[in-house]
């Protein structure tokens, strides 16, 4: 074998080799990283089962007049929700982040219909569900409930069944 | 490129299968993944717990197949290295 074959010993077929074993060992490291983004899916869903969502208070009972539509924010500051007074006086609450693609859902004015101006969204002021437009999913509904004249946020529902 | 080098037809046929099956696995584990993730944020918490159990099954399968590949590649290697030391020592007719 000359000296410059054993200097420069590149052969193209152990190169393509080479890259057969590397291509292997990088979708299986994809493979992992799945597994790990399952993981996290499954840690925060049982972090989020242990935490207790605060009860807030968010207004007085008859302050919203009948139809109306008042932001408040709950269970975090950054966390925009909706309550919605029907015409018949019932009050129901939900998220302002439209399922698809967070944007901001508006309510009409009769309180019946929640738009969302980005994709033209929109969900059913009675319980959330989805009217038209690309949301995937319900909006989910803030659990509310009267105490002493005063109307508090208690939870949310997000369609599952499961809390 | 076949039957040159180190490579040899069955060689590579068995890791041209096990990539093709590790990517196969990979592809169900993202649809797993996305579907996991839709189901959570829809209420259904309880699908995390079954899902990362099959997610970590398939991991292992990918797993068990890549190292398939290296034992494929670490035999075909050593074969080849031992081909290649015959043919360099000197017949008992050479000069």
């Amino acid at each position: 074998v000359s000296l410059w074959r054993e200097e420069f010993s590149v052969h193209a077929a152990e190169e393509h080799y080479v890259a057969r074993r590397q291509f292997g060992k990088f979708l299986v490291l994809t493979s992992l990283g799945m597994f790990a983004g399952n993981l996290w899916i499954l840690a925060k869903s049982l972090l989020e089962r242990r935490e207790a969502l605060p009860a807030l208070p968010i207004g007085r009972v008859g302050d919203l007049p009948a139809p109306g539509a008042k932001v408040f924010r709950y269970p975090r500051e950054n966390d925009a929700c909706l309550l919605l007074r029907a015409a018949d006086g019932a009050y129901r609450a939900f998220s302002q982040k439209c399922t698809h693609l967070s944007c901001a859902v508006i309510p009409t004015e009769d309180a019946t219909r929640l738009d969302c101006p980005c994709h033209d969204g929109a969900f059913s002021g009675a319980d959330g569900r989805v009217l038209q437009g690309p949301p995937p999913r319900p909006l989910p509904r803030i659990l509310l409930e009267e105490r002493g004249g005063e109307l508090w946020a208690v939870g949310i529902d997000l369609g599952g069944g499961d809390r | 490129m076949r039957g040159r080098g180190p490579l040899s037809g069955r060689s590579l046929t068995a890791i041209d299968g096990a990539i093709a099956l590790i990517a196969v696995i990979l592809v169900v584990q993202m649809w797993l993944l996305t579907a996991t993730l839709e189901g959570v944020l829809a209420g259904h918490r309880s699908l995390a717990v079954p899902a990362s159990v099959i997610s970590g099954l398939l991991f292992l399968g990918a797993f068990s197949l890549y190292l398939f590949l290296m034992r494929v590649d670490r035999g075909v290697r050593a074969r080849a290295a031992a081909e290649a030391s015959k043919e360099a020592k000197p017949g008992p007719g050479a000069a």
